[in-house]
């Protein structure tokens, strides 16, 4: 149709970046933090995203798939990645040796309106592998502490051992400039120190002021009905509660069609939602 | 818009001449009853009355299956050297065809750009081509029986000429590449050209009220029309393969045997298949057909217009003709609306 035009590699939006595992932190049974950087200089320089966006992590001879970046932008230079082994990539990526090459694209999707969170308490409630997305939240508040008001987290996990960012998110527990209530469904340890029971009666503990709260929500199916339930007992209105949520993804750039629910692309007007469009979409929630 | 005629007579010859603007491409008979697009040597074997090809045009630009990147365990992911050099002109593209066209650049357009299928339209010349409507046409009720962008030129049938309009620059070269076998619009022309529409208009046996439709879907969300579709569906996903506007696809890697080389690929995906919304770790977003089908219909008629502010099904009855269980969305779309009615 109009002139040709030479597309250089540089507009490929589906192009992995050559970049490096450079270390591997192991979390709970199946579960790593993985540090990964940028293999030319001017990514690792020009690299920045909003906490709540993902990347597209190849695994060269296996696949690609989405994960939703723990590390904040407040420490650039490593994207963090915490993964489950789950699927066909994860169970490849588990499997990589030390410093083994990898491709990024990316960031993609919304993240968190960190525009309007700023000036309000901030209420991150997560479950299980929920953690992932809403440590970046947490670590870019607390590196930004003047910008919000109250930040509050709860985090549940089935019990102490599956506990993700664990010891981490111990040493919060005593720091001021944070509320962190942990807890787990059960302790057969007797070492748990803190919280016993699901993540909704830790409620119980914080003071929540809707009207200058945005919630993060991030967990299992069941985890999010529970929480909603709780937030909207308290008043919040639809659109201060946010979800992260997940969907097949292939592109990450809103063509493929894989993440279309209703009519939005998850990739592209997502991962983070508010409830009130949420709602609206069918199959959503 | 420059308007101009090309008498019957010349056609074959301005077909000829079309060679040196690339492989042309037009429908031609494949079964009794079946036509495709396929490369063509000259004039007579187009098929100039074909109602519609099997697959649409989607097939030259949006590869069935095509490779993204070559990979390598040391070096990483290479785009591939060319995606295509190829000049292709498509002729006898139809109005539908076109909107499905313009549909897709949208769609590869946007924040994110495609290069693999922009860089392959980039190099094709389409030259429309007017046609009459058959039973399973209802590009009238979708808005998309005329267009007028998205050609290079288009060539309306008014008797013993055609009525040529010409869309871009490189339609205007194509013309002035065979000059003298093209005339003035005389007043005759003109006339024709208006009987004709209207004759055209005349003959559309299909019709559907599509403008309030997103509101009607909405309400219908839990309508048994979509259980009964679900249930006769076959989640074989022809209808997506012929639809001028499904854009979806998948993405695999494919290892060569050395376990070090490879390429990735992608190919066409449809939404009714059973493992389209699954995620890693077993959960299916929409694991009974019944939602995979609702879902098809409301990216097609809803979802998209809130997104392109359109529907983007473009009334070519491909779906239909094709369906191995006879799904006719005329007929789906009907009923949903009956049932508003009760």
């Amino acid at each position: 149709m109009s002139d040709a035009h030479n597309y250089t590699s540089d507009e490929n939006p589906y192009l992995p970046k050559p970049a490096r595992i450079i270390r591997t932190l192991p979390q709970i049974l199946d579960h790593q933090l993985f540090q990964i950087r940028f293999e030319k200089e001017e990514m690792i320089n020009n690299f920045t995203y909003r906490p709540g966006q993902f990347v597209m992590l190849s695994v060269i001879g296996t696949g690609e798939a989405p994960f939703s970046i723990s590390s904040s932008p407040t420490r650039p230079g490593i994207i963090e990645l915490c993964v489950r082994r789950i699927g066909h990539v994860t169970n490849a990526l588990f499997k990589l040796p030390p410093n083994a090459p990898v491709g990024i694209r990316g960031p993609y999707g919304n993240g968190f309106p960190l525009d309007k969170l700023e000036g309000n308490n901030l209420l991150l409630v997560a479950g299980g592998l929920g953690m992932a997305p809403l440590r970046s939240l947490l670590r870019y508040a607390l590196d930004n502490r003047s910008k919000f008001k109250d930040v509050i987290l709860m985090y549940g996990a089935r019990n102490p051992d599956d506990m993700l960012f664990k010891y981490e998110l111990l040493e919060l527990i005593e720091q001021p400039d944070v509320k962190c209530l942990l807890t787990v469904d059960t302790d057969n340890s007797g070492m748990w120190k803190a919280h016993v029971g699901v993540v909704t009666t830790l409620f119980d503990h914080a003071e929540i002021d809707p009207n200058n709260t945005y919630a993060a929500i991030c967990g299992p199916e069941i985890m999010f009905k529970y929480v909603l339930e709780e937030l909207l007992k308290r008043n919040f209105s639809k659109n201060r509660i946010l979800m992260s949520l997940e969907r097949n993804m292939q592109c990450g750039v809103g063509k493929c069609g894989h993440c279309m629910v209703g009519y939005k692309y998850t990739c592209l007007d997502g991962p983070i939602f508010n409830y009130w469009d949420a709602i609206n979409l069918p199959e959503m929630v | 818009m420059k308007i101009i005629t090309l008498p019957k007579e010349n056609f074959a010859e301005f077909v000829g001449h079309l060679c040196s603007f690339g492989e042309i491409h037009a429908p031609i008979k494949r079964g009794d009853r079946s036509f495709v697009f396929a490369p063509v040597k000259d004039a007579s074997e187009i098929e100039l009355d074909c109602v519609r090809t099997i697959l649409p045009l989607k097939k030259y630009f949006f590869r069935p299956m095509e490779v993204m990147f070559n990979f390598c365990a040391g070096e990483g992911y290479e785009i591939p050297s060319e995606v295509t050099d190829k000049r292709i002109v498509v002729f006898g593209a139809h109005p539908c065809d076109i909107h499905g066209l313009n549909i897709l650049d949208m769609v590869f357009n946007g924040r994110y750009v495609d290069t693999y299928y922009l860089a392959r339209k980039s190099k094709a010349a389409i030259i429309g081509l007017d046609c009459i409507p058959d039973d399973l046409c209802f590009c009238r009720s979708t808005r998309t029986d005329f267009v007028d962008t998205g050609f290079d030129l288009f060539l309306s049938d008014i008797g013993d000429k055609y009525l040529v309009r010409v869309g871009t620059s490189l339609g205007d070269d194509m013309v002035r590449a065979a000059e003298s076998l093209f005339y003035e619009v005389q007043k005759e022309d003109r006339d024709a050209y208006k009987r004709k529409s209207i004759e055209r208009r005349e003959s559309f046996k299909t019709e559907i009220q599509l403008q309030d439709l997103p509101g009607i879907m909405d309400l219908e969300y839990e309508s048994q029309v979509w259980q009964d579709v679900g249930e006769t569906c076959l989640s074989c996903g022809t209808c997506s393969m012929v639809c001028p506007t499904c854009y979806c696809y998948s993405v695999f890697d494919e290892l060569d045997l050395d376990g070090s080389s490879g390429r990735r690929k992608r190919r066409w995906d449809c939404c009714l298949f059973k493992d389209y919304a699954l995620v890693a770790g077993g959960h299916n977003f929409r694991a009974k057909r019944s939602s995979r089908v609702k879902n098809r219909y409301f990216h097609k008629q809803r979802g998209f217009v809130s997104l392109y502010g359109r529907p983007s099904c473009v009334g070519c009855g491909r779906c239909k003709a094709q369906c191995p269980s006879g799904i006719d969305i005329v007929d789906v779309i009907t009923k949903l609306r009956s049932e508003t009615r009760v």
